[in-house]
């Protein structure tokens, strides 16, 4: 094993108002090394990459390169230290109207010794050494925005690379890639690892993750979880790691259902993914957990007519469902209550009544003409149902805490009696409090259709579901009765584990 | 509620007060009947287009070619009745038929062409103020005008459709109230009945405030926008009606300030009552509160070139008012 670290922080803190983002987190990268850094959303990976790379100011910690105090203030003055960040977003990376050799020289046009003319021929001269360094095969006049996600990317690490960095910092660099491009990132990351760089590469993909880590550090709610450096790594304890299992602490009553809801025959949601088949009951509150990107969003979106299904049948109530749009799901009673409920769910212009009545307009209004009265007493018996921290119904959302808005999210499509109802993350950036009250809420309510939530988290899925399906690669790879769940076993498949390696 | 609340929420309505108090004192009669008469009139026009430009707004969108459908429609008014000697219900119903078109026509660049709403709606601005011209290569119509190949135009304008912009209705005083007015008055009230109190007006507001939430509460947000852009083509075509109907004649420099003075009304109307989002009853606020300061301005002699100059400094004014103060203009 190598001895010394590169690159060590220690007791880095970081909270933004209240919110106690880091809470004191120490990492130690080596030469020559990849190291792994896992952690579901909001655990703090980014906040984390943000501070070494030198967007964010750290609370409290220090932080030491080779041997000396490094404390960035921009992220210039990081990569001029020898710190340099490939973000996630691949065209933040490059400038897609420039051409390539221009792009690869792109820090050298401005700061101090830059000359004021534009050189051409300079210009393309040092292109080529950077390229030929990073062994690019890519033509150097050609613009960017006519390049592959992939030759960007290697555009954007070579520019980066240009830098002769001690540390690489990769956010979720295949996020946008196809396999046989990841590949060729792979084979340069193996380069640069022979090189001697300190490589931290941040991903939630299991198949990345067992071809490049040397180590596996996992982060969960602001801290270090764990740190797996033992060959061969141990992949299962990461996830669980990063997942957490702090054991349930009210048990739930299983139960079972009898009645069929909802039916799927061999659904397929992506190109070359297994067909999924699966049976929603009764009463019966389903959650499906796997990481992100496995496909839940993509799943849910396919139930509520978002989205086509490649192949496949689904039958609701015995009769045939394939919806074309989201309104003929709703009529169907298919509800769904989307994830990141900022972007897809708050209409911010609405206070809380408008925000509940939005998708029952129709069933609220005489001759199209909204009736106020009932669309009023509709939010106020919800607002009392889940317990709405709120003055009146005429609050503005922004005025809501995290909680309360999910709770309105929630209320919109509660007010209603669904058939299937679908709830995607439904304790994103939910307080624990909140995140109980709706699950009790859920539960209490289930008789009379189907529930089915996705989650990434584990615990929300033990908390409040009856069955917990687990899903890998855009498919269903698991199914756990939550009485007697075999949490080695659950882990595995949420790991991508024996079932199939790497794909 | 606080001073600032009061002041984001009445400000404007006290300006508008004040206002008429000023000119009140200062120009003599200001406050008569026929004044308060010949404002709804040197508004009406710019009125109705503002309030088709409105339900643009709402849905988040813009549209910029209103005064190009209006005065196009104008044209296609004369050029029905005097060329082709049709009657005023066939002019009618060609302008109305001209506005639902180019309005389907600019949804549909935006919808699913994917063109920004202010960049298709210029683009149209530009083809139909070229279009308008077409017909007559670049004459204005009038009776008795010489046609291209040399022959006479004897058609005129019907007896009917001149009522549309010369008609007075008795109020209290015979012939007071111009049929433009009453118009004006009929569609405010409509629209903003159909924005404020249907689900359709309702669901247009959440399109433009989040799109992405409107849909997967099951709203056709593309047919939504779509119909935004049929209402302000079908309201800019009656203002081009009105137009000519004044004008009695199809006039090919008329018109140029109405796009400006509507846009102008419209956002104006977000200041008021501190909305700070488009409404139909803040619109027709501010084409008022725009036609009685030039007309204000006119009575106490100001002269004709500081009006442009005045409208400006209104609408900056308002849209402080909209964005600075009240929170709700940033997200």
């Amino acid at each position: 094993m190598v001895g010394n670290a590169v690159f060590r922080a220690e007791g880095l803190r970081k909270s933004f108002g209240h919110n106690e983002v880091l809470d004191g987190v120490s990492l130690e990268l080596h030469a020559g090394e990849v190291t792994v850094l896992m952690g579901a959303n909001g655990a703090g990976k980014s906040t984390l990459v943000k501070i070494i790379s030198g967007v964010y100011e750290r609370g409290d910690g220090t932080m030491s390169l080779a041997g000396q105090a490094f404390a960035p203030n921009t992220p210039a003055e990081a990569i001029r230290a020898g710190v340099v960040t490939v973000h996630q977003n691949i065209n933040d990376g490059v400038v897609a109207d420039l051409d390539v050799a221009t792009n690869l020289t792109l820090d050298r046009l401005s700061g101090s010794g830059a000359s004021f003319l534009f050189n051409p021929a300079r210009v393309r001269r040092q292109a080529k050494a950077v390229a030929d360094r990073m062994r690019l095969a890519i033509d150097l006049k050609a613009r960017v925005s006519d390049l592959s996600l992939a030759d960007r990317q290697m555009v954007a690490i070579a520019r980066a690379l240009a830098h002769q960095p001690k540390v690489l910092i990769l956010d979720e660099p295949t996020s946008s890639l196809s396999s046989a491009e990841a590949d060729r990132l792979f084979a340069l990351i193996d380069r640069l690892r022979e090189q001697g760089v300190a490589i931290l590469y941040i991903s939630h993909r299991m198949s990345d993750i067992r071809r490049l880590a040397d180590r596996i550090v996992s982060m969960r709610d602001g801290i270090i979880s764990g740190v797996f450096d033992k060959k061969p790594l141990d992949y299962e304890g990461a996830v669980n790691a990063m997942l957490g299992r702090k054991i349930h602490l009210d048990h739930i009553v299983v139960r079972n259902s009898a009645k069929a809801i909802l039916t799927i025959e061999g659904l397929r949601i992506a190109q070359g993914a297994r067909p999924i088949s699966l049976t929603l009951g009764d009463g019966e509150v389903v959650a499906i957990t796997g990481l992100v990107g496995v496909g839940k969003t993509a799943l849910a979106e396919t139930l509520f007519g978002v989205r086509k299904p490649l192949a496949g049948t689904m039958m609701l109530n015995g009769k045939p469902y394939a919806p074309e749009t989201t309104g003929e799901a709703i009529a169907a009673g298919v509800f769904l209550v989307a994830k990141d409920r900022g972007e897809n769910g708050i209409v911010s212009g609405f206070n809380i009544q408008e925000n509940i009545s939005l998708p029952f307009h129709k069933r609220m209004s005489r001759l199209s003409v909204l009736r106020r009265g009932l669309e009023r007493s509709t939010a106020r018996r919800q607002i009392e149902e889940l317990g709405i921290v709120c003055r009146s119904e005429k609050d503005e959302m922004s005025e809501l805490s995290g909680g309360n808005q999910q709770k309105v999210m929630v209320a919109r499509w509660m007010a209603q009696d669904a058939g299937l109802f679908i709830l995607d993350e439904p304790f994103q950036g939910v307080d624990i409090s909140a995140r109980r009250d709706i699950a009790a809420k859920l539960r209490a309510s289930a008789k009379g259709r189907a529930t089915l939530l996705f989650v990434t988290e584990l615990d929300e899925a033990l908390e409040t579901a009856d069955r917990i399906l687990v899903m890998s690669e855009q498919t269903i790879v698991g199914e756990h009765r939550n009485a007697d769940v075999d949490l080695d076993r659950l882990l595995a498949e949420v790991a991508g584990g024996p079932l199939h390696s790497a794909a | 509620m606080t001073l600032r609340d009061y002041a984001i929420r009445y400000g404007f309505i006290v300006l508008l007060f004040g206002l008429i108090a000023y000119f009140a004192i200062a120009a003599d009669g200001f406050v008569s009947p026929q004044s308060a008469v010949f404002i709804f009139q040197s508004v009406a026009i710019t009125g109705v287009l503002a309030l088709g430009v409105t339900a643009t707004l709402v849905v988040g969108g813009f549209d910029l070619s209103i005064g190009s459908v209006a005065t196009s429609a104008m044209m296609a008014a004369a050029y029905v009745m005097v060329v082709l000697e049709q009657n005023a219900l066939v002019a009618v119903v060609v302008c109305l038929l001209i506005g639902a078109i180019v309005g389907l026509i600019n949804g549909w660049l935006i919808v699913y062409m994917r063109v920004p709403d202010l960049l298709a709606t210029l683009g149209m601005m530009f083809l139909l103020v070229g279009l308008q011209r077409i017909p007559t290569e670049g004459r204005s119509i009038a009776t008795g005008m010489t046609m291209p190949d040399g022959s006479v135009a004897n058609g005129k304008f019907s007896d009917a459709f001149l009522a549309l912009g010369r008609h007075r209705f008795d109020f209290f005083i015979p012939n007071l109230i111009p049929v433009s007015v009453v118009v004006l008055l009929v569609l405010a009230v409509l629209i903003w009945f159909f924005l404020e109190y249907t689900r359709f007006g309702r669901m247009m507001y959440a399109v433009g405030s989040n799109e992405r939430a409107a849909e997967l509460a099951g709203a056709p947000v593309k047919a939504y926008k779509i119909w935004a852009y049929v209402i302000s083509g079908v309201f800019a075509s009656i203002g081009g009606i009105l137009l000519a109907a004044r004008l009695g004649r199809g006039d090919i420099a008329s018109g140029n300030n109405l796009l400006l003075d509507a846009v102008a009304a419209a956002l104006i109307g977000y200041a008021v009552l501190g909305a700070a989002k488009p409404n139909a009853f803040g619109t027709a606020v501010g084409a008022l509160f725009v036609g009685i300061l030039l007309q204000g301005l006119t009575m106490m002699n100001a002269p004709y070139y500081t009006q442009d100059f005045v409208k400006g400094v209104v609408l900056v004014v308002a849209l402080v008012f909209t964005f600075a103060l009240s929170g709700r203009g940033r997200r």
